[in-house]
């Protein structure tokens, strides 16, 4: 690894090599980031996948097929929705992305319906996932239940517990859940184990990625099965409110909603672009999942990007009260976006995004994810900073899987 | 001779005796810490080869044992910078020639540059990194071969002919074929198909190779040593520690 975060790239023409396509390069990366970090057994099926994805993706017959089912199945396309009660609360003028709305109720579907007919045409017998807040799993299950392949979804124990009700929506939509007791018993271990299973079948076996992470072409395909997301919003945002967003916002875990989104407004100089992660409890080690704000250069599950990881490079456990947010690495595209400054990264704590989730509760009638609430914390700060602006704010999915942990913060309780 | 070459050596050496070569691999520091030089030295007078297992978080390749080894020895304060410093501190010497395997951010976080160091004036041979394909090698390639180290590149079952060719070529101490699609310490290696598979990774390659994952047994190292110079032996060693039985007699068993 020659490159580092601190080789000097030339912000202007590594954009342009992204829009224009010749990022990622043929070994998976952007910039120094990304690559294909896994065990030899997995280079023959990454190998099979990437010509997959090359011959098929934009294929006409396969991108009818799965434009087809994004309008009939998943409902696309999702809502631009004003929010006026909250931009009088912030001085803004808000308009929410509504992914929430999206089949299963968040922008997962699309990633994993997108996979699972790739998987069928590149004839997989089986299909497994990792899921974290288990958006992604029941997603990949209700996928797999649509196109007819068996599904496996590892999920770490204690995701499992404080998101039983995704468990339960997994194994009625036909998929088996395996709770994963060893390493952190969260989503890192789950990719952990989703992982080691692949490698014990790598030619039979699909594994159904769910975000922008792992090894290329993972990354990239994630990415463009998302970018029907910032493609929506883009022409919607311009035909409703006259032009485009002077901010569009979303949260980053792994960063597969927000780079979605992003790209759709990557290429407009006058959009500033804003990712929020998950602060936790605080900025010290382990207390959050703030990977591009607190972490270093590094290589987990197959990929070159941001970690959170300590002096002898083992990695951090990581805390945020939202599931989905919960991971120690982010995508390499994002550590891309952000060493070429083109993306913008800040962090919002528990608190905050716990207190943004009631206010959009109370003043627009929709429950946000955990995940999305910090997306609306961040874009308040930034509203404060920057009065009268037009903000666009990718509300990645809904929160009623996060009832139970909301349950535990009762409204104007102690936090 | 180059460290690299010792590794080799050490390995023709045994089949000029008329014996398989046995590389074993122990997770540094599991199950007990303070008795990881002892633990060293012992391995090293029944081994031909020792695999100092580096502790990872996110031990991907790894099934039960290893993961469980990895877990208590970073529990304990397993470092790779502790690993080097005890290595380099120890005297004598261990009897065979010692490589690390580590998964890549560990080597990553050091440095390739100080990790070459430390591992010459460790007396360490080489390194095995089971997340570092030969497409991403280069630079720690680099690294190591200007000082002479190994870097011992691994293959699988469902490798294609001609990366078996290339990692063959690009190896130095020794070439990993693993005998299963799978995870350590999985599924029981066996079969004439995996005899033909290791039959045709040894033609290819000019440094010997030793086939690994999934040995347990002393049958299994006979039926293996048929077709290639050397076997690993792993996860069923860091069982035998963990039931504290003393390491020389379990390699010993499985040469019978």
């Amino acid at each position: 690894m020659s490159m580092t975060a601190r080789q000097e790239l030339d912000p202007a023409a590594q954009l342009e090599a992204l829009l224009d396509g010749r990022l990622p390069d043929a070994r998976g990366r952007f910039g120094p980031w990304g690559g294909r970090y896994v065990p030899e057994t997995l280079v023959p099926a990454l190998d099979r996948l990437q010509a997959g994805v090359a011959a098929h993706l934009h294929a006409p017959e396969f991108q009818g097929c799965l434009g087809a089912e994004l309008r009939d199945w998943v409902g696309r396309p999702t809502a631009l929705t004003p929010a006026p009660r909250l931009s009088e609360a912030w001085g803004a003028e808000v308009w929410l992305k509504r992914e929430d709305l999206a089949h299963t109720g968040a922008h997962k579907i699309n990633n994993a319906l997108g996979q699972a007919m790739l998987a069928k045409m590149l004839g997989a017998q089986r299909v497994v996932a990792e899921t974290g807040a288990g958006q992604h799993g029941v997603a990949s299950a209700a996928a797999c239940a649509r196109i007819g392949l068996p599904c496996l979804v590892y999920m770490g124990e204690i995701d499992c517990e404080r998101q039983a009700l995704n468990v339960e929506r997994m194994r009625r939509l036909g998929a088996e859940v395996v709770p994963v007791t060893s390493g952190d018993r969260t989503l890192r271990a789950a990719i952990d184990e989703a992982l080691r299973d692949w490698v014990s079948d790598p030619e039979g076996t699909y594994y159904l990625l769910g975000s922008v992470v792992g090894p290329h072409p993972y990354p990239y395909l994630v990415r463009e099965l998302h970018a029907v997301i910032g493609r929506e919003a883009r022409s919607q945002v311009i035909e409703r409110a006259g032009g485009l967003p002077d901010l569009v916002v979303a949260c980053v875990g792994g960063g597969s909603n927000a780079i979605g989104l992003f790209h759709g407004f990557l290429g407009d100089p006058s959009v500033e672009i804003l990712g929020i992660e998950a602060g936790g409890r605080g900025a010290g080690l382990g207390e959050n999942a703030a990977t591009i704000s607190f972490g270093r250069p590094g290589v987990l599950h197959g990929t070159y990007s941001l970690l959170l990881s300590d002096d002898d490079g083992q990695i951090y456990e990581t805390d945020s009260v939202s599931a989905g947010l919960d991971y120690p690495g982010v995508g390499p595209e994002h550590a891309f976006l952000h060493t070429i400054g083109r993306v913008r990264y800040e962090y919002a704590g528990d608190v905050d995004a716990l207190n943004a989730l009631d206010e959009c509760c109370e003043l627009e009638g929709i429950l946000p994810a955990l995940e999305t609430a910090h997306a609306f914390a961040g874009a308040k700060r930034w509203a404060r900073d920057n009065p009268g602006k037009r903000i666009l704010l990718g509300l990645s999915g809904r929160g009623d899987k996060d009832m139970p942990t909301l349950a535990r913060f009762p409204k104007g309780g102690a936090r | 001779m180059k460290p690299h070459e010792q590794v080799s050596a050490a390995i023709r050496a045994a089949g000029e005796e008329g014996r398989t070569a046995l590389v074993a691999f122990i997770t540094a520091g599991y199950p007990d810490k303070n008795a990881f030089c002892q633990t060293l030295a012992e391995v090293a007078q029944a081994a031909d080869v020792v695999e100092v297992g580096v502790p990872f978080s996110d031990p991907m390749a790894d099934g039960l044992t290893i993961q469980r080894a990895s877990r208590g020895a970073i529990e304990q304060g397993v470092t790779l910078s502790w690993i080097l410093g005890e290595i380099e501190a120890m005297a004598p010497k261990p009897a065979a020639p010692v490589v690390l395997m580590s998964y890549l951010n560990p080597l990553l976080a050091m440095g390739y540059q100080r990790l070459a160091e430390r591992a010459v004036a460790a007396g360490v041979a080489g390194f095995i990194v089971p997340d570092l394909p030969l497409d991403e090698s280069e630079p720690l390639d680099e690294a190591l071969a200007a000082r002479g180290l190994a870097l011992i590149h691994l293959v699988s079952p469902v490798t294609p002919p001609a990366r078996v060719a290339a990692a063959a070529q690009a190896t130095r101490g020794f070439l990993y074929a693993v005998n299963i699609t799978g995870i350590t310490g999985g599924a029981k290696a066996a079969g004439e198909g995996l005899k033909d598979y290791l039959a045709g990774v040894a033609a290819q390659s000019p440094v010997p190779v030793c086939a690994g994952f999934g040995v347990r047994s002393a049958a299994q190292v006979r039926e293996l040593g048929q077709v290639v110079p050397g076997v690993i032996v792993g996860s069923a060693l860091v069982e035998a520690l963990e039931r504290g039985e003393a390491p020389g007699e379990f390699l010993g068993a499985l040469r019978s």
